[in-house]
């Protein structure tokens, strides 16, 4: 891992474990559909976008421990810190809501992480996070696509999914904000080329959520002010109780494995 | 839950495993329209790997031989080996048919 030696683990490490926090809460709370589902083809689509997001949250937690240096694996990042050291942001962390809710939060999130990967891939200066990325971007654009359509369908769908799409909207708009927020330990890794300032992908997130809103004949809530403080680690009550699902089995068993 | 099955009516799944060979009908599964089938189809059916081209078709478009029929279609080819062309010796050179 030649490539990160010039910026060392003070600067990657944090950076790169923002973004896998922000896979991992993700994916868990995509996994909490598991068995309930409206439907048995959601199931597996919940599931597949899920995996793909554990999938990238592993390859960054194993690639941050190996710059850390500290000998703390994958696992040991993903289930064996408390609270407030996740840097993930809020809006991943949100309760699934109904299938609306999870399917907008999807949306939001798979339109920046699709351009974000992207730009990794095209334009890091470190090889091994080009690599996750050429791989990440692929299984975001699927992600970007069926959220998408599916807001579509549900937006323009019946006055019951039409005022339900209203709702998640109005609720989760204002967590958007945070994805463009540049933490100090982004604005190093932007300095040193090793991620792109996500500001830069803002022009690109709003013409694909303006053009989702169209066909799906909702309104953009006006949302005075964004709501942040994931990447600091202030957190929402949820986080918690997912964490305790999500460690418990670390927690209770150390060492675990399959 | 006739009012599922009237907003998402049902569709049969065919994959093509890999390049060459044919779509091969693997499923059915329910969908609002074309492009969500299709969706599905890749989250329920090629999940493993199984291929890299998927067609949908909408079950209610599907005509169907008559099963009462069936002895009137298919068995007056019963007693017609000689349709099959296990009695040719095929040269080495011809390879896979």
């Amino acid at each position: 891992m030649a490539s990160a030696d010039n910026t060392g683990a003070d600067i990657a490490f944090p950076a790169i474990l923002e973004i896998a926090d922000d896979c991992l809460i993700l994916g868990h709370r995509l996994s909490e559909w598991c068995g309930h589902a409206p439907m048995l083809e959601e199931e597996l689509a919940l599931a597949n976008m899920g995996l793909d997001l554990l999938g990238q949250a592993r390859a960054l937690y194993a690639y941050a421990g190996e710059i850390e240096a500290r000998g703390r694996s994958e696992d040991d990042l993903a289930f064996l810190r408390r609270e407030r050291e996740y840097r993930n942001c809020l809006l991943v962390e949100r309760r699934n809501g109904d299938f609306a809710a999870t399917m907008l939060r999807q949306l939001y999130f798979a339109a920046f992480m699709q351009p974000f990967w992207r730009t990794i891939a095209q334009t890091s200066s470190d090889e091994t996070l080009r690599g996750i990325a050429a791989k990440a971007e692929k299984e975001m654009a699927y992600h970007l696509r069926h959220s998408g359509e599916w807001v579509i369908r549900m937006g323009d769908g019946t006055a019951e999914s039409a005022s339900r799409m209203t709702e998640a909207a109005e609720e989760l708009h204002r967590y958007t904000g945070e994805l463009f927020m540049a933490s100090p330990a982004r604005v190093a890794a932007i300095a040193a080329n090793l991620l792109p300032d996500p500001e830069s992908l803002r022009a690109e997130w709003d013409q694909t959520i303006a053009t989702v809103f169209d066909a799906a004949k909702l309104s953009l809530p006006e949302i005075r002010v964004m709501q942040k403080g994931g990447r600091d680690g202030n957190h929402g009550e949820d986080m918690g109780h997912l964490l305790a699902e999500l460690q418990f089995m670390q927690r209770a068993y150390p060492g675990q494995s399959w | 839950m006739t009012k599922t099955t009237e907003l998402t009516p049902l569709w049969e799944v065919f994959i093509r495993p890999r390049n060459g060979l044919h779509h091969r009908h693997v499923g059915s599964l329910h969908a609002a329209d074309s492009e969500m089938a299709l969706q599905s189809a890749r989250d329920v059916y090629t999940r493993r790997g199984e291929g890299n081209s998927i067609w949908v078709v909408r079950s209610s478009d599907i005509a169907a031989s008559d099963p009462s029929f069936a002895e009137a279609n298919f068995e007056p080819s019963d007693d017609k080996i000689y349709r099959h062309p296990t009695f040719y010796e095929i040269p080495d050179e011809v390879g896979h048919m």
